[in-house]
């Protein structure tokens, strides 16, 4: 355990390096963040104040949670992985004496709470500040969420890793990344609430691991669906963390078995 | 695998042990005016025996392409052979991975191990928490490292903005943090100018003095053989083409060792044993560079032969380059 925290706090570390990256990061969730809520705004107020469920105060909250997660869920997907075999790298990270998808996870939750800390919780008492924000009663909601959080996290990790391991079979994957990345954005919930779907749409969608990552915890920690409704959505979102993991380890085992690791 | 008793603990005692390996590779290459891809079959490393001792310096040269990096690839469990078998520190590689990489080191020229963006010596403390060194034993051992490979001027600085040569010796201290058995050189002098050089070769010596550590290298530089091996392993085209001490090495290639001898009176022509001629004559008749076969001909023959020609009044010895002795191992078909 020692070993992964040591690994997680220099991601932490190496990620706070990144000053302007970081500024840069925080003004554009900022200004992306009050054009969706705008456009949320104007569909509720047309809608009579309410539509599925959610009033001006709850898509505030659901637009600033989602800006604010966006940078640790890296929803936009990581190339590092991919890149590493295809340079033969990787090479590197199997002659480390820990399990690679662990050295990638701990370094996962090092930078996500770096990434939470400095470009999520801006945009987010930016938000509250513009909008205000529609805060839970239960206090159990905030430890819910933020368990929730860490799963979403977790699973956004993964996902992620099985798009970058297919670099051990294709030369190019970033054509995959595009429609992992498109996928979900529009499934994870984050571009308009799930519940807002057509049913086909939605029942597609809850049996893919998307919303775990971004429609869950908004939920839980925003406490539109209060704990006792939370809790088979956290089970929904440790469920696929098992499956996915496992499915992880056996590409990874795979992988290794059959790379020809790139480069003398 | 039921290796046999005797087999076993006689691996035990070998660091490495590579009996009749192969690799091939596959490779699909475009074909004109065709969509299908051409299947063909590279074989980078072919039948490969070879047994280190523990405490052994091996240099494992041969020209680009020979199967150098392949061959370590294996070793170290990240290729899984074609055929044959590997055992590093009486281990299967592929599948005891994570364990070898405990008591194993590797440097590989071209990569990095360190992370890029923070101070070095971060580095040093991620792979401490990695080989669960405990804070002090890592600081002991950093301090020795530092002082060894002088790397005290730049431990503070992120390891981007350091010069290739600081961030080899860099390399070199993280696959040695842990104090590995075997220690595995690829090209690990790449792109350091002679002064770096000789201060790595320099450490590198001495730790293995201290530790009494397994080193196999691979290298172009043939100094880094010289100075750094006591056995020379030759491949060429994925096979052995010579195994052996360095010194005789270069015997039973009978390769031309070079006198030097200044005369004290000028002389047009010496007379030489069959085993020797004359190279060149120099300096109106003081100079004589005389070529002559190790294998037949000692230094004190030689002279003596001399000497009852002409008085000597200097004289120096050459010995021949390795790189030349692989290029003639090369050029009768890579054997002996
Ligand atoms: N991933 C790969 N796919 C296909 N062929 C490969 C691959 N890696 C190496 N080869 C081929 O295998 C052979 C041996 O390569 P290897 O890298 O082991 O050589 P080397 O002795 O390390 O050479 P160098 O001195 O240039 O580093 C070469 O012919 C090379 O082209
Ligand atoms: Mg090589």
């Amino acid at each position: 355990m020692p070993t992964y925290w040591t690994i997680a706090a220099a991601a932490f570390r190496q990620y706070s390096t990144y000053r302007l990256a970081t500024v840069a990061g925080v003004f554009t969730n900022s200004v992306f963040g009050l054009i969706r809520a705008s456009i949320l705004f104007a569909a509720i107020t047309t809608a009579g104040g309410e539509l599925s469920g959610y009033t001006i105060a709850q898509a505030a909250t659901y637009v600033w949670l989602g800006q604010a997660l966006l940078a640790p869920i890296e929803a936009f997907g990581t190339r590092e992985v991919s890149q590493r075999v295809h340079q033969g790298d990787v090479a590197i990270d199997l002659l480390r004496p820990t399990s690679f998808l662990g050295l990638y996870y701990a370094q996962k939750l090092g930078r996500a709470a770096f990434l939470l800390l400095g470009r999520g919780v801006p945009p987010l008492l930016i938000g509250a500040l513009l909008t205000g924000l529609a805060l839970p009663e239960d206090p159990l909601s905030y430890l819910l969420g933020a368990l929730s959080l860490l799963l979403a996290i977790t699973v956004a990790f993964l996902t992620d890793m099985l798009v970058n391991l297919t670099a051990f079979w294709l030369l190019e994957t970033r054509g995959l990344t595009v429609v992992y990345t498109a996928v979900m954005n529009l499934l994870s919930g984050f571009l308009i609430p799930i519940v807002w779907f057509p049913d086909w749409l939605l029942s597609i969608a809850r049996a893919t691991p998307f919303p775990s990552m971004i429609q869950t915890p908004i939920d839980t920690l925003s406490g539109r669906v209060p704990p006792l409704e939370a809790l088979p959505l956290l089970g929904t979102q440790l469920g696929w963390t098992a499956v996915l993991t496992a499915a992880a380890l056996l590409m990874l085992h795979a992988g290794v078995r059959s790379v020809e690791v790139q480069g003398g | 695998m039921n290796l046999p008793e005797q087999s076993s603990t006689h691996s035990a005692r070998l660091a490495v042990e590579l009996v009749r390996l192969r690799r091939d590779y596959v490779v699909r290459s475009p074909v004109a005016g065709s969509r299908r891809r051409r299947r063909q079959v590279v074989r980078a490393v072919d039948d490969v025996t070879l047994r280190i001792d523990r405490g052994e310096t091996v240099g494992f040269v041969g020209a680009n392409g020979a199967g150098k990096s392949t061959t370590i690839k294996m070793m170290t469990g990240i290729l899984q052979p074609t055929s044959g078998a590997v055992r590093v520190l009486g281990r299967d590689p592929v599948p005891e991975r994570r364990h070898l990489a405990r008591e194993i080191g590797v440097v590989f020229g071209q990569r990095s191990q360190l992370w890029w963006d923070l101070p070095l010596r971060d580095s040093y403390r991620i792979l401490g928490a990695m080989h669960r060194l405990t804070d002090r034993a890592r600081e002991q051992r950093l301090e020795r490292l530092a002082a060894g490979l002088d790397l005290g001027g730049f431990l503070d600085r992120p390891v981007r903005q350091l010069s290739l040569g600081q961030r080899m010796r860099g390399e070199v201290a993280a696959a040695l943090l842990h104090s590995p058995e075997l220690v595995v050189l690829d090209e690990p002098t790449i792109g350091l100018d002679m002064v770096s050089k000789e201060g790595l070769r320099r450490f590198l010596r001495e730790d293995r003095a201290e530790r009494g550590t397994t080193l196999f290298l691979t290298t172009h530089d043939m100094g880094d053989v010289e100075r750094l091996c006591n056995r020379i392993v030759v491949v060429n085209s994925g096979t052995v083409a010579y195994d052996g001490a360095l010194d005789s090495f270069r015997e039973r290639l009978g390769a031309p060792r070079e006198l030097v001898v200044d005369l004290e009176e000028p002389l047009d022509v010496l007379t030489l044993p069959t085993a020797a001629h004359t190279l060149a004559v120099e300096a109106g008749g003081i100079r004589h560079r005389i070529a002559f076969s190790g294998a037949e001909l000692t230094v004190p023959t030689l002279l003596t032969a001399i000497g009852s020609q002409a008085a000597v009044r200097d004289l120096s010895l050459s010995e021949p380059a390795i790189e030349d002795l692989v290029r003639q191992i090369y050029s009768r078909g890579g054997r002996l």
